[in-house]
């Protein structure tokens, strides 16, 4: 659980074995392997680029040679399919969630890591239990529920639906970060007469910022790149732009031009973030794994 | 996890959103240990509620209500026992996701395991291993939708328009023998200079340096002629064996037979061996016009070979979105979007190993392969356990990459049970009994992991 994961780590045993074989084959093999990982993007950005005529006929690496092959059209075509609004429905999805997710399950942490009542232990030992039920479980009986209610299809029932299930993750890391808050800080704001929630508002919330930090960011690219709640739960007026995609895949092959620039628009502000905040997003990985 | 004392009780706040008006009773100083923050046990349930409203309402009752459903039929009027579970174990389409999924768990968390395990460990000393990191493991943040868009244009099975392909395409291309011509063929009948021998072409008569030979072909398709340039026969210089291959067939008529005439086309790019005795003294490939020198051969006679790698079927692709191979190509989709995960996790750990044991090791005489195999491995061994247990619960539930990858007619043959218990609960299955019971199937699947997980919380915190 270091902050050092992207960071060059000491040397040792095995850098030795590759000093003898040679550090520019290990470079050279590693270039490789950079771009296997690399050029498949890189291809839908391309692709996204292109002349419908022309990725129906050519590989997209020829366009490098063939400017007059480069267009912004797919990407007006797709805006013409009402995409924007599908952008809108991801936002008003995601912003949400991750604001619940965060406040909800911080004030829950809370209560796990510093007071004491009965039942604490067990019911954290539910919470972990909960950490790898899988969300096919809920599908049926949340859209009756839903149904019943009348928000089945709504961005609510979306949200409602990903803050429940973002909540075990979330509960786990915060209670493990706040509970490694020196004892002594709270004590000595509860000298000061100061009261669970304003030690929990004052004191504990803003120590945890950093795992909030991990937190946030892993919950908003959880949600941001969800298909499968979607899927079930949001109307095609309320859709997301996972689900509006997928609604265009039925006829892949033939609409390559519209797939392409969505798939590229749809995966930017996650890319944004993750250059941004890569740390903390490795941070909240490595908490959430290594338990 | 730190021990804390219970704290002398304390009414409960009047409400949560001015808790600081909540009468806060001076904690007794703590009589033992640390000292406890003693907050009253009724106050943590306002901060528990909704957490705990929204998991019991949205992820615990529906495991009940999955439960009980599943003993009911597809509209849940008629109870039916375990009909529904029975149908996953004898239908073949349930089954086959079963089979998937059991080639998914025993192939992709070990890939992605050892993949990262590679990777940590070649990067370990590498200047730009921060660049390369941030590359592997840019996919965890795209949508498993795009990454399914990206490698369903990798695997597009068109080389000329597929990455995979392409790429396959221009290797078999540098090792084997370019564009072949499959349908290409001597003329049957005695007049032919030439005759098949074994999938090779090979003259009848014998040759030597400072002749011509020819060696008419026919049964070439004209599409692969149209580009093709026009014929010219042979002109033999001095101490070479020249010769044409060129398809012996005027089109629109006329033409004499085994004669190079005017419009008829060469073929390009055609091995060709000089042979004596069974043994090949010299190669040359034809021009565009078919021609053809072998030269440096020592006078003698020899036969004119045209080896059989010229008739292969030019390859045409590999069909990685077939029935066949979806499954790998999808695995290799998933070890695309995880390998940084993997990567990540077991660079930390490698860079958590005390240097002192290797070094101990290493005073020991070790080998630096034994200190890799019999301390780094096993030092590193719990982080490996946590990746693949990791992968194990992913791969259980993948459902977004098959999904999105499997183009509709072979998604039988890639279906997964995460798939199939969406596509009969919701698209357009209408089995809900059924597709309860594949939900608690998947349930009972990783709940070998949900209890791993508690016991080792339990005993990390004891």
């Amino acid at each position: 659980m270091t902050t050092s994961s992207l960071g060059a780590p000491p040397r040792n045993v095995i850098s030795k074995i590759l000093d003898k074989v040679g550090g520019g084959l290990v470079q050279a093999v590693l270039v490789l392997i950079g771009l296997f990982w690399l050029v498949p993007t890189l291809g839908l950005f391309v692709v996204s680029l292109r002349q419908e005529t022309a990725n129906n006929s050519t590989g997209w690496w020829t366009a490098f040679t063939k400017p007059a092959e480069w267009t912004i059209k797919n990407y007006a075509d797709l805006l013409a399919t009402g995409f924007t609004a599908s952008f809108w429905n991801t936002v008003l999805i995601t912003v949400p969630t991750t604001l619940l997710v965060i406040g909800i399950a911080s004030m829950a942490a809370y209560a796990f890591a510093w007071m004491e009542f009965p039942g604490r232990d067990a019911l954290f030992l539910v919470v972990i239990g909960l950490l790898v039920v899988p969300i096919q479980i809920a599908l049926i009986p949340i859209a009756k529920l839903y149904g019943s209610i009348g928000i089945f299809g709504s961005i609510a029932g979306v949200v409602l639906f990903h803050v429940a299930f973002g909540l075990p993750f979330a509960i786990f890391l915060l209670r493990n970060f706040f509970a490694g808050i020196p004892r002594s800080l709270l004590e000595a704001a509860r000298m000061d007469g100061a009261g669970e929630w304003k030690i929990f508002s004052t004191v504990v919330f803003p120590l945890a910022k950093p795992a909030v930090a991990s937190l946030g960011i892993f919950q908003f690219l959880w949600v941001w790149n969800d298909l499968l709640v979607a899927l079930v739960f949001a109307n095609t007026e309320n859709q997301p732009m996972t689900k509006a995609l997928q609604s265009q895949m039925r006829q892949f092959g033939t609409n390559v031009d519209i797939l392409a620039p969505g798939a590229f628009l749809s995966l930017i502000i996650p890319l944004i973030l993750f250059f941004a905040f890569q740390r903390y997003f490795v941070q909240g990985m490595m908490a959430g794994s290594v338990k | 996890m730190t021990d804390r004392l219970d704290g002398p009780p304390a009414p409960p706040p009047v409400s949560q959103a001015v808790p600081e008006a909540a009468p806060e009773k001076a904690p007794e100083p703590a009589p033992v240990k640390a000292g406890s923050l003693g907050p009253p046990a009724r106050l943590a349930i306002w901060f528990l509620l909704p957490g705990v409203l929204l998991l019991g309402a949205m992820v615990i009752y529906p495991i009940i209500y999955s439960i009980f459903r599943s003993f009911y039929d597809s509209n849940g009027n008629t109870f039916v026992g375990v009909e529904n579970y029975a149908t996953i174990f004898n239908d073949s389409s349930t089954l086959t996701t079963i089979r998937n999924n059991l080639i998914w768990v025993a192939v992709a968390p070990a890939l992605v395991t050892a993949v990262g395990l590679v990777f940590a460990v070649l990067t370990e000393r590498i200047r730009w291993a921060t660049a390369f990191k941030l590359i592997v493991f840019m996919p965890m943040a795209v949508s498993l939708m795009a990454s399914g868009v990206i490698f369903r244009l990798v695997y597009e099975q068109a080389p000329d328009r597929g990455v995979a392909n392409a790429i396959i395409t221009s290797v078999t291309d540098v090792f084997g023998s370019s564009d072949g011509y499959p349908d290409a063929r001597p003329r049957e009948n005695d007049r032919s200079p030439v005759a098949g021998q074994q999938g090779a072409v090979v003259t009848k008569q014998p040759a030597g340096p400072g002749k011509a030979v020819l060696l008419p072909l026919v049964g070439v398709k004209p599409e692969t002629l149209a580009s093709a340039a026009t014929a010219k026969a042979p002109q033999p210089g001095p101490g070479e064996l020249a010769g044409t291959v060129w398809v012996d067939f005027t089109q629109g008529g006329g033409g004499a037979v085994n004669q190079v005439d005017p419009t008829e086309k060469g073929l390009t790019g055609v091995t060709v061996e000089a042979v004596q005795n069974g043994a090949v003294k010299a190669t040359a490939t034809t021009e565009a016009d078919g021609t053809f020198r072998l030269t440096g051969l020592a006078p003698g006679d020899y036969l004119v070979r045209l080896p059989e790698s010229n008739f292969h079927a030019a390859f045409n692709g590999i069909a990685w979105l077939g029935p066949a191979l979806i499954t790998p190509a999808i695995i290799g989709a998933f070890i695309w979007v995880w390998a940084g995960f993997s990567m990540v996790l077991i660079a930390a750990g490698l860079s958590a190993i005390p240097r002192d044991a290797l070094e101990a090791a290493r005073i020991d005489g070790a080998t630096e392969w034994q200190v890799f195999r019999k301390i780094t491995i096993p030092l590193l061994a719990p982080v490996l356990l946590v990746v693949f247990v990791t992968m194990i619960i992913n791969t259980l539930k993948v459902f977004d990459l098959v999904f999105v990858i499997a183009p509709g007619s072979v998604q039988p043959q890639a279906n997964v049970i995460a798939l199939e218990m969406w596509r009969v609960s919701f698209g357009g299955g209408g089995n809900q009994g059924l597709g309860s019971a594949l939900s608690i199937f998947l349930l009972i699947l990783v709940l070998p992991f949900m209890i791993i997980n508690i016991r080792r919380f339990r005993r990390d915190n004891q």
